[in-house]
């Protein structure tokens, strides 16, 4: 249990997806410019990573990892190069079952961050903990956790730059570094934040 | 841009002016996390644009006849093809870097600037034009990873490419490295000061101000 726990701090703070490995950052600083969007993101980032990291655990290991058709008689197969097309296949088939469940029967929820839910498909940082996950060999609840975890991280990321960036309404900045110029230099200034986090876990 | 620029105008449009990186945000994703070091920056560059060349030239000569619904998944898996060919390619000559790489190149299939040329350029022009407009973005691309990781390298480590260009203190030289341009935020620090130096030689590029006082009429900005 306290490994599991561990494991979820790490990837919410220690290796932060948008501040330590600048992924998803496309969606990180396009959604952040208020709380409101950001905190949509965030939450359908938690439901979508938590739910497409073990079931890529389970797709990866049943299907194609090196040696799992065994079974079949078959155990010099290894078709993990097909990984990518795979996973982001079950991504796409997530996000767009979630968005079909979600207008069924929360329609007010749908109503609220509808319009993330399809630019999740195309964000490195689903993907990337789904390949992050292949990478550090976890097992099914390591996976699970670590999904959860990563998608936390980010969602907190989301919110806490998207309350400093509306803060912003009242500073005189020049012209040049307006918008995205500052937004990239706050950002630069969190990750120093988050940095600290760094000897929190030892692992 | 205009509907029928010609050839050049396409291919130097977004080197600078109209830059992905800086200017539309497009790719940023795997733009900071490659720029250690220059050999990594430059094989990552040259990955993106040989998948944005060759996924532009497929999806415009096919254009016509994907169904507007599946349009994305279609791209999708073109793209993703071509990435593992690279990936493939990456890890048979070019080992080490590709292990420094490690899941980056994967994330190519992910990389905004991949799908939003296919997307908003290749999907309504012939395969000439897609392939100029995707080698522009491309070289855009590349120009921003090279800058970025030149100024990382050299006061990170003190080097260029591996040559030593600063002699460090630990190998009898002078220079002491300055270790947080190794670490992640250097890249946003120095992203940031890119696009501010590029926006205030090109002030057109700069944003109107976003946020407006709640007590201040709409249309001041």
């Amino acid at each position: 249990m306290t490994a599991l726990g561990s494991l979820f701090l790490q990837a919410a703070f220690v290796e932060n997806m948008p501040l330590t490995f600048f992924l998803g950052l496309c969606t990180f600083i396009a959604l952040s410019r208020k709380t409101g969007p950001a905190l949509g993101l965030g939450i359908a980032m938690i439901a979508v990573m938590g739910v497409t990291v073990p079931l890529n655990h389970l797709i990866y290991n049943a299907l194609l990892a090196p040696g799992a058709w065994r079974w079949a008689g078959l155990p010099e197969i290894d078709l993990s190069y097909l990984k990518l097309i795979a996973f982001i296949g079950v991504i796409a088939a997530t996000v767009q079952l979630l968005e079909m469940v979600l207008d069924r029967f929360f329609p007010a929820i749908y109503a609220s961050f509808g319009v993330f839910l399809p630019l999740l498909t195309v964000q490195c940082a689903i993907l990337g903990g789904s390949l992050f996950m292949v990478d550090r060999n976890y097992d099914l609840a390591e996976s699970a956790v670590f999904g959860l975890g990563a998608g936390f991280g980010f969602a907190v990321a989301v919110v806490m730059l998207g309350a400093i960036r509306a803060r912003l309404a009242y500073a005189d900045l020049p012209n040049g570094l307006r918008g995205l110029g500052i937004t990239f230099i706050l950002a630069g200034m969190m990750s120093l934040g988050f940095s600290s986090f760094a000897q929190m876990v030892t692992s | 841009m205009a509907p029928r620029a010609g050839l050049l105008s396409i291919l130097t449009e977004p080197l600078i002016r109209q830059n992905p990186v800086t200017l539309q945000i497009l790719g940023i994703c795997s733009a900071l996390a490659v720029t250690t070091s220059v050999a990594t920056a430059l094989t990552m560059s040259a990955a993106l644009t040989a998948v944005l060349v060759m996924s532009a030239a497929l999806i415009s000569l096919i254009r016509r006849h994907i169904p507007d619904s599946i349009r994305l998944i279609v791209q999708i898996v073109i793209v993703a093809s071509l990435v593992i060919v690279i990936d493939q390619l990456l890890q048979a000559y070019l080992f080490e870097i590709s292990q420094r790489l490690s899941v980056f190149v994967s994330l190519i299939t992910t990389n905004c600037l991949v799908l939003g040329r296919t997307e908003s350029f290749s999907r309504h022009n012939p395969p000439l034009r897609s392939m100029v407009d995707a080698l522009g973005s491309g070289i855009g691309y590349s120009l921003v990873l090279t800058v970025i990781g030149s100024i990382r390298e050299l006061f990170g480590a003190g080097s260029l490419l591996g040559w030593q260009v600063l002699p460090t203190v630990d190998q009898g030289g002078w220079y002491t490295p300055l270790n947080l341009m190794l670490l992640a935020p250097s890249a946003f620090f120095l992203l940031g000061g890119l696009v501010w130096a590029i926006r205030t030689v090109l002030p057109e590029q700069s944003e109107a101000s976003e946020f407006l006082s709640p007590d201040e009429p709409e249309d001041r900005a």
